[in-house]
Order: structure tokens, then sequence, then C-alpha cells
């Protein structure tokens, strides 16, 4: 006789072999932050460098506040946009191979695309 | 036991996208949420990478986005960006459980795309005002 419950002896059974609740909070989460920091992002980093020069970017990152807001943003958004493609891909993708295929092409990208970014952040932080 | 429908994935061939507002907006979000992080990453990308590159490939990746297209690709993500902000806080909502109801659902769509379209507006005008 098992003294575990039916809902634990369920747990990991799925497909996913783990709760979908992890990759739902895991979307959300970084989801909230990104309200306030794409304001900032648009408003401020985007707006505020429409005609700015390369010296005048290593003055703006050279800011620990404006360097800081820039890389919650680009991990936040690559974090979430990740999550959120890859329910997509898993949607819409029937076919098994071309599926994990894209979910890893994904994954890869998000990873080096936020690194770049925050390399290049960093770089002009530290005086360009 | 008692089961209920669960819900599905925006599904393109059974909604009625034509006559409804709520399934338009919600396949609407999902489209702009892939071209965030498809297009706008990409060149997000190109101006940050450019910009930790060097001054000659910064002015040029400046130059791309004060040209023609550039303002396209710019108005572009500032309708993406805003729209799946604004509709993305009525998801929030729901997940918290609240606002299920049509009446509700209807009301909080037309305010989120009100609220996209005066925050394109506002940064489009700051950012003329600003860039001119």
């Amino acid at each position: 006789m098992s003294l575990r419950t039916p809902l634990g002896k369920a747990r990991g059974l799925g497909a996913a072999k783990e709760g979908a609740s992890s990759h739902w909070m895991a979307e959300r989460l970084p989801a909230i932050a990104l309200v306030p920091l794409m304001l900032w992002f648009v408003f401020v980093a985007i707006i505020g460098n429409l005609d700015a020069s390369y010296a005048d970017m290593v003055t703006f990152m050279g800011s620990p506040w404006n360097a800081t807001l820039m890389l919650l943003t680009v991990f936040c958004a690559f974090y979430h946009g990740m999550l959120g493609l890859i329910v997509i891909i898993e949607d819409y993708v029937q076919h098994h191979t071309i599926k994990h295929i894209l979910v890893f092409g994904l994954k890869m990208y998000a990873a080096l695309g936020s690194v770049l970014a925050a390399v290049s952040i960093l770089k002009l932080t530290f005086g360009g | 036991m008692k089961s209920h429908p669960r819900p599905i994935s925006p599904h393109l061939q059974v909604y009625k996208l034509q006559t409804k507002l709520p399934p338009l907006l919600s396949i609407v979000f999902r489209i702009f949420g892939a071209g965030l992080m498809v297009g706008g990453t990409f060149f997000f990308l190109l101006w940050i990478v450019a910009a930790g590159t060097g001054p000659e490939a910064f002015e040029a990746v400046q130059n791309f986005f004060g040209s023609f297209f550039g303002y396209i690709v710019l108005f572009g993500l500032t309708v993406l960006v805003f729209y799946h902000m604004c509709n993305g806080m009525r998801h929030l909502l729901w997940d918290t459980g609240f606002g299920f109801d049509m009446p509700t659902v209807r009301k909080t769509g037309r305010i989120a795309v009100g609220a996209a379209i005066v925050l394109t507006l506002l940064a489009w005008i700051i950012g003329l005002s600003v860039y001119g």
C-alpha cells in the first residue's frame, strides 16, 4: 500500500514530464516586469537616442541605471519571448522532429542574442 | 464527474475572426508576440551590437533607422510592442481569475486596443518632436 496521493502519483507522468505551471509562471513574471521596462525602453532608451552618435551611446550606457535597466529589459524580453514562442511552436507545428529542431534553434537564438546584447551594452558601459 | 471544455489554442479555421472581436484580439496578440521575438529582437540586436562594435557600424545602423524603410520598421515595432503589452495586461488580469464574462472581455479588449493606439501615437509625437 502506498501512502502517496493520486495527485502525487500522477504528477510528472504527462508528456512534458514536469508541471506546465512552471513554464506558465516563468513566462508571466518577466511579463509583469516588462510592462515598466518596455515603457522605459521605448520612451527613454530609444526615443532618447534616436539621433545619438556613438559617443552619446557610450555616455548613455555609462549610467549604471541605464545599463541595468537595459540588461533587465534584454534578459526579461528574450526569456519571455523564448517561452512564448516555444508555446506557439508546440501548438502549431505538428511534425515531431521539426518541432524539436525549431524549439532547440529558438533556445540557441535566445541564448546567443541575449548574451550578445549584454556584452555590447557592457562594452559601452565600460567606455566603448 | 462533470467535465468542462478545455481552453484551446487560438484556432485560425474554427473561430469567426471576421465577426468577433475577442478571438481576433487573441490571435493578433499571438502573432504580434511572435513578431516581437523574431523581428523585434533582430532589429534590436542590429542596433545594440552595432553600438557595441564601434562608431562606423553604429552610424550606418542609425542611418538605416533614419531612412524611410527604417521608419516603417520602427513604426511596425511600436505597434507590435504596445498592443502586445496592453493586451498582455488583459491576460495578467485573467490570470488572477477576473474579467472572464463576455461584456468585460469585450470592454477590456476595446480598452487594450485604445491604449495601444494612444501609446503608439504618443511615442511617435514625442519621437518626431525630439528628432525634428
